[in-house]
């Protein structure tokens, strides 16, 4: 694997699934009396958030003290005010301080890329969303989620799966990754939004798209829900917020016509009545919850991977797992 | 003051020559012969040897960011001048976009004095059309024009004028003087936090998309309101192949439209910004490659009338961090010559001629300047500059002139050197340092 892990697209097929696999021995242990490992003892985790997200922090947060981590918490927020400068000289502070690993959560697309590549910083940088661009680990948790879902009865694997990601693609980060790593990981993935709603040269992605909820649903294996905000109908991405659910929600009466096995995922914070009414978020085929438990499991596997190997914490992470 | 002869410079690359200045004239060009040397025929002169180079008249830049007054720490007249004349300019229009706004008598006469005591290049302010580039109202164009400084060219640059009344009255006010508008194209509403060109990489890269027809729709209206009203327009760093038609067949249709393209749209490509590297965050943004190619045709035919280099300084500071909160803008005046050898003349779409029309003759008559643009010939202000074609140099941005060091092209090998500058026969650069 790379050293840091910024986009999805540095992830390949194998990289992948070596996470996935991390992933469900971490996930193990969650039924052990004692849920933590020794991996990263000694070592320091930053989780640099420039951006309120107070669930993914605290997934990398239980993630990294599961492994023994140091985890410092930085909020650096009102960075918006002072602009760029936060971010470089944040970054010389935390270097300083001997981080070993920086997540980073970040407004601007682009700002994790800057920090890996600007020479700031030594430590593996993690991106933990940025802007309108990518968040990795979250595409790393619901390709989990599909895959322990899906994989048993599918030769073990997501090869051939059909994908539906439903909402604001434009605005997505969590779309952005996903539509990377389900395609190296052999899914077939279709964006489903209003043309408002998906980018300039959607075309050149390696997915399909549909404006056609009803048309994509009965083929789907996975239906994953994009968070909308309402504010955008003020940009007049969509008219009302009425007409967006009518023709883009997932209601009771359009997840009766999902195969039963589909499963029905949303990366959170939902907005009930929105994208998704309460009885689907609530219901048999919701793994929204789980998918929450598999995130702390997928950044242990990616926390592993990309500083367990390193330096003097390798040797005692080479027995941690078995 | 001194006279000098220049022995065996090839004007415009072509026949070798002896020219001499004398009292700030070109007052001889002979026939040469190349390594001839020998002892000059007037003592009184001071003999450069010009073999290898070539000569151009001085250059015209209708488009420099001067940033003083108000961001001083960016640049000074004094350096951006100096930078000027270490690239073969002798003339610059200093954009209005400063702190104060150059929108009025005052301003735009200290910025003109400012020129004129540093020395290395006349400096012409633009005038702001509207009143703190606010768009709300006319600022006052008619004593700009009769101040001291003699504005003839009016911008709003870095905001466009996005009201298509005040546009059409401006257009038409300035006929009074023999004005210009130069237009800033960029449609707000359509470019709004826009980061870099729309295309597929924007909608990968996260980056908020700056569609191509937000430059068009504005250029379009704007010809139509230039055709409409009899008046000049200048349109302002074109950027798009669409741009290019549509000043195209404005110039088809006998209207008064000119239009200008910057190096860096000559040379640089979209996909620079996968780096997020704010150095290549400009505005208008760099567009495709298809659009590079439009730019370069367009300005090979004379769609275009000329090349404006946009030098844009801007501290450390405002590129040394995200590309959302960086500054937009890059450096061009010491490489503007260079850039345009590289992709036109390299390239065989323009030879010196070519090149001294678009960055000297055309945007001296755009400026309605009398001192400068007169081409290489008897009787003309020397305002000259001595190139060498056949080195190649590499761009290192701490020895640039400027105070600002965003340049993009720091690293990149590009050929040619400025060897001399000559204002009004005053050599401002010697031997490719300043005099």
């Amino acid at each position: 694997m790379k050293r840091h892990l910024l986009s999805a697209a540095d992830l390949t097929r194998a990289d992948a699934e070596l996470v996935l696999e991390t992933a469900e021995e971490m996930r193990s242990l969650a039924d052990r009396p004692i849920k933590k490992l020794p991996a990263l003892r000694g070592r320091t985790v930053v989780n640099l958030f420039f951006e309120d997200s107070t669930r993914t922090r605290i997934s990398f947060e239980a993630a990294a003290k599961r492994l023994s981590a140091d985890v410092i918490n930085f909020a650096a927020k009102g960075s918006s005010v002072s602009k760029g400068e936060s971010l470089k000289d944040t970054a010389l502070t935390l270097e300083a301080m001997g981080a070993d690993a920086v997540i980073v959560r970040h407004h601007a697309s682009g700002a994790p890329h800057r920090l890996a590549h600007s020479g700031w910083v030594r430590s593996n940088v993690i991106n933990a969303g940025d802007g309108t661009h990518e968040h990795p680990t979250q595409a790393l948790l619901d390709a989990f989620t599909m895959w322990r879902h899906l994989a048993p009865t599918n030769g073990g694997s997501l090869v051939g799966c059909r994908v539906a990601i439903v909402g604001d693609v434009l605005h997505s980060r969590v779309a952005r990754s996903n539509a990377l790593l389900l395609h190296t990981l052999g899914a077939h993935v279709t964006l489903v939004a209003p043309p408002t709603l998906l980018p300039v040269g959607i075309d050149t992605w390696p997915v399909d798209t549909s404006y056609d909820l009803e048309a994509v649903l009965p083929k789907a294996d996975v239906v994953m829900m994009l968070r909308v905000q309402r504010e955008r109908m003020n940009a007049s991405f969509f008219p009302t917020a009425r007409e967006y659910s009518r023709r883009f929600g997932l209601d009771g009466r359009r997840m009766a016509q999902l195969q039963d096995h589909t499963i029905v995922m949303h990366p959170g914070p939902m907005v009930r009545g929105m994208e998704i009414t309460a009885d689907v978020a609530d219901s048999d085929r919701s793994v929204i919850v789980e998918q929450v438990t598999n995130g702390v499991a997928v950044r242990m596997a990616v926390l592993y991977l990309l500083l367990g190997g390193n330096e003097s914490a390798g040797t005692t992470t080479e027995g941690a797992l078995a | 003051m001194t006279n000098y002869l220049i022995h065996s410079v090839r004007i415009l690359g072509g026949d070798v020559s002896d020219l001499v200045i004398r009292d700030g004239l070109i007052t001889e060009i002979t026939a040469g012969e190349e390594g001839a040397g020998g002892a000059p025929f007037d003592t009184t002169l001071e003999v450069i040897d010009a073999t290898g180079l070539i000569a151009l008249p001085g250059l015209v830049d209708l488009h420099t960011h001067l940033r003083e007054p108000g961001r001083e720490d960016a640049e000074t007249v004094e350096s951006g001048t100096q930078a000027a004349a270490l690239g073969g300019f002798t003339a610059v229009h200093a954009m209005a976009n400063t702190d104060p706004v150059a929108d009025t008598a005052g301003v735009v006469e200290q910025v003109w004095r400012l020129g004129r005591e540093a020395g290395y290049c006349d400096v012409f302010p633009v005038g702001a059309v509207t009143v703190g580039l606010a768009g709300e109202r006319l600022a006052e164009l008619g004593a700009m024009a009769d101040s001291q400084a003699r504005v003839r060219v009016f911008s709003d640059d870095g905001k466009c004028v996005s009201d298509p009344l005040l546009m059409r009255r401006a257009l038409e006010y300035v006929k009074a003087f023999d004005g210009v508008i130069a237009q800033h194209a960029q449609d707000p509403r359509l470019t709004e936090n826009a980061q870099m060109n729309e295309g597929a990489l924007s909608g990968r890269l996260g980056l908020a998309g700056w569609p191509a027809v937000a430059e068009e729709a504005i250029i379009a209206r704007d010809c139509l309101l230039a055709a409409h009203v009899g008046s000049r327009l200048h349109v302002c760093h074109v950027s798009t192949a669409g741009s290019v038609e549509i000043v195209r067949q404005a110039k088809a249709s006998g209207w008064d439209v000119t239009a200008e393209v910057c190096p860096h749209h000559l040379l640089l490509t979209d996909d620079l910004a996968a780096t997020y590297d704010p150095i290549y965050k400009v505005n208008p943004p760099l567009r495709s490659a298809a659009d590079v190619e439009a730019l370069r045709a367009g300005l090979a035919d004379g769609t275009i009338d000329i090349v404006a280099t946009d030098h844009a300084p801007h501290p450390h500071e405002d590129k040394d961090c995200e590309w959302a909160a960086a500054a937009f803008g890059m450096l061009g005046l010491e490489t503007a010559l260079s850039i345009v050898h590289e992709t036109m003349v390299n390239s065989g779409l323009l030879d010196w001629a070519g090149v001294a029309e678009r960055m000297s003759l055309a945007p001296a008559r755009i400026g309605r300047l009398d001192s400068h643009g007169h081409g290489v010939v008897v009787g003309a202000p020397a305002n000259l500059v001595l190139y060498d074609p056949a080195v190649r140099r590499t761009i290192v941005a701490s020895e640039l002139a400027s105070l600002s060091r965003n340049t993009p092209y720091a690293g990149m090998e590009l050929p040619g050197r400025v060897v001399a500058t000559f204002l009004r026969g005053d050599a401002t650069v010697l031997k490719g340092v300043l005099a």
